[in-house]
């Protein structure tokens, strides 16, 4: 399974929380490679498992979560056995993760400078003086005006955008050589979100690291990702790169999602936003999970939970049209009947 | 700032005023004739004359408050009944025994209830923390007196390790201090696990371990100086609780502090006493509301969201 061009491989991860006695499946077997220099994201509707993974690269879950099974091997080396030491001297440093909530993230009686300092004087040993004007550049590189005003303001001095900038210059203050950015955008506004992308795109490019991100927006993986992961209710449903995925989806979810997706040259109206909710962890179908939601549904999709197979385009999909076994219409195309198989 | 410091020092102005007012009510209200009060059933009418001259209780009510008013505000409290002396010399001499109760008591119940606090808050969901609450639950509901008789009744009586009574030497300080402090520690624990248990499920305590802090630093850099905020104010607002407090714990411990000289006083209807005493701790209350709100708003500052 090692492979010298990859900088993670996820293998079979399984993540869970235990509350109350029972014990919910949040990431149930996910396997993800992430290739050197390149950006894979991760997309899937809320509750699908995307923050508990990435969490659990950074072995960040906390009880009553638990990694439970698998692997993560980063550089050649497992992270679930490494100490916490180790994975603190990983932490920040190797790996590098920028959250959803800008607003929040930050601390707020630290200053800005103070905050950026302290990833630099834990992983580099940097003076504290040093640290300070080496977080005047990283403002700088992350695109802050007049950075040595900047480094002496508390978070709530600034705004969304910046908090978010902010946090992308911890990120990246030790050249880290995997960025997890788990939905760095989403609570910011389109222009906002636009800029920040682009800044990850170039610094991605000028530092030579690896993303994985996260997001519900496909309009994001296409203008920024070389690989993608579709996830459903804790698993992977589909992998692809980005042409073959956006040219040649296969599974149902991600045709559902794909079609969901506003697009300019049609009516608002039509937006086909897939019906029906994500399982509840208690209530997981026998099948394959998506079988509630699946237009397509045939007899073995309720019994038997497909495993991930590869395509002769070359993505891997967890459904069972792309098996021997199945059972329904043989001739079906599941991009191209998946309007007329949704309205029936 | 400071706009706001001048703003709320300029409020405390009508508190003191309607505070001065109470207190000098305070003889008026008592139902009878103050004099006849003082003096006792059996005085004879001449007596009764001589307290009601002597405390100038023959003015109208709104002379008497001037007399009062301005008199207080140059330092003069009247003289006692009891013993003759000037009021404010008697509360001078027992304020500075009293701020020390209740200062070391404060210093106790900080110290053990920030960590105890912390200790819970951070072995949240074992044994510990539900052992810590167990006992911060028997501190706060034990009454201070309480405590005191127990503790004298154990250190001092059955060990005779510590004395009995009295207040200047390290030994008689320690059982006072602990009887008034117990409660107070109790609820500064309380208050510092829920802070901290709130704060450590904020954003920004994932984001330092997504930084590899360690866990030690997180408590006691991140979480801690947040948890704080909330926490100072309990701490600053424990202090007037503790000058009540200190009336009973005085008694219990024949210690000649300013709460003892209030009881000692109203029992022997010592008007001019009682006043100046009680003008004098609610002086201290004030002040000590004051500080609290300037350094909450000090602290939060930063965090003001808008
Ligand atoms: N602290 C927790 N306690 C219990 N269950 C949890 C906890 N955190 C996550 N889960 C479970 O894990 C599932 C996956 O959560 P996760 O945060 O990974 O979703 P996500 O894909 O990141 O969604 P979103 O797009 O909303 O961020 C959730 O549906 C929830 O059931
Ligand atoms: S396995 Fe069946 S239910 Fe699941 S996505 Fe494929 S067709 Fe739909
Ligand atoms: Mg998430």
């Amino acid at each position: 399974m090692t492979n010298d061009a990859d900088v993670l491989q996820i293998d079979n991860l399984q993540t869970s929380f235990f509350i109350d006695g029972s014990e919910i499946k949040a990431v149930d077997g996910v396997s993800l490679n992430i290739p050197k220099g390149k950006t894979v994201g991760i997309v899937g509707e809320s509750g699908s498992g995307k923050s508990i993974t990435s969490m659990s690269v950074m072995r960040l879950i906390r009880n009553p979560g638990r990694i439970k099974g698998g692997s993560i091997h980063f550089n050649g080396e497992d992270l679930l056995q490494k100490t916490e030491k180790n994975m603190q001297n990983i932490r920040g440093n190797k790996i590098s993760m920028i959250f959803q909530e800008p607003m929040t993230s930050l601390n707020p009686v630290y200053t800005v400078g103070q905050q950026i300092s302290e990833v630099l004087q834990i992983h580099q040993n940097l003076s504290k003086k040093e640290a300070l004007s080496k977080s005047v550049e990283m403002l700088e590189l992350v695109g802050i005006p007049s950075p040595n005003d900047r480094v002496k303001q508390y978070p709530h001095e600034l705004s969304g955008g910046m908090r978010q900038r902010v946090m992308i210059a911890i990120a990246l203050a030790c050249n880290p050589e995997l960025l997890i950015a788990d939905e760095p955008t989403t609570a910011l506004d389109v222009t906002i979100q636009a800029q920040i992308l682009e800044l990850m795109n170039g610094l991605r490019k000028e530092l030579g690291m690896s993303v994985i991100l996260i997001t519900h927006d496909l309009g994001v993986v296409a203008e920024t990702c070389d690989y993608v992961a579709v996830m459903y209710a804790g698993q992977i449903v589909e992998y692809a790169d980005v042409h073959t995925l956006f040219n040649n989806p296969k599974h149902p979810y991600t045709v559902g999602l794909m079609q969901s997706l506003p697009r300019h040259d049609m009516d608002q109206e039509e937006l086909n936003v897939i019906e029906g909710n994500v399982p509840k962890p208690g209530e997981m179908p026998e099948g394959c999970r998506f079988a509630p939601r699946c237009p397509f549904a045939s007899d073995i999709c309720t019994r038997e939970l497909p495993d991930l197979m590869e395509t002769e385009d070359g993505n891997q999909v967890r459904c069972w049209v792309y098996s021997e076994k199945w059972d329904g219409d043989p001739e079906v195309n599941v991009k191209d009947d998946y309007k007329t198989a949704r309205s029936q | 700032m400071f706009v706001f410091t001048i703003r709320r020092i300029l409020q405390t102005i009508p508190v003191l005023f309607g505070v001065s007012i109470l207190v000098f009510l305070m003889m008026h209200l008592v139902p009878g004739d103050p004099a006849q009060v003082i003096a006792g059933e059996a005085a004879s009418p001449q007596t009764i004359e001589q307290i009601r001259e002597r405390l100038g209780l023959n003015d109208p009510l709104p002379m008497q408050y001037l007399n009062f008013i301005m008199n207080a505000l140059q330092g003069d409290l009247g003289t006692s009944i009891r013993s003759g002396q000037p009021v404010s010399e008697e509360v001078f001499s027992r304020f500075w025994v009293t701020m020390e109760l209740a200062f070391y008591s404060m210093i106790l119940s900080a110290f053990i209830g920030l960590i105890a606090g912390i200790i819970s808050a951070v072995r949240h969901y074992t044994i510990i923390d539900v052992v810590v609450m167990i006992i911060a639950l028997f501190g706060l509901s034990m009454p201070n007196f309480w405590l005191g008789l127990m503790l004298m009744q154990f250190f001092s009586i059955n060990l005779e390790i510590l004395p009995v009574s009295g207040w200047g030497t390290p030994e008689q300080i320690i059982l006072p201090v602990i009887a008034l402090g117990t409660a107070g520690a109790a609820i500064i624990a309380r208050m510092t696990r829920s802070s901290m248990l709130e704060v450590i499920g904020q954003d920004y305590i994932r984001t330092a371990r997504a930084k590899g802090v360690k866990e030690r630093f997180v408590i006691y850099k991140h979480a801690l100086k947040n948890a704080m905020i909330p926490v100072v104010t309990v701490i600053g607002l424990e202090f007037g609780t503790l000058l009540t407090g200190a009336v009973l714990t005085e008694t219990v411990f024949s210690i000649n502090g300013l709460g003892r000289f209030v009881v000692e006083s109203i029992r022997a209807r010592d008007f001019p006493a009682v006043q100046g005493s009680v003008l004098v701790i609610a002086l201290v209350f004030i002040l000590v509301n004051l500080i609290v709100d300037l350094s909450y708003r000090f602290l939060n500052k930063r965090i003001d969201l808008n």
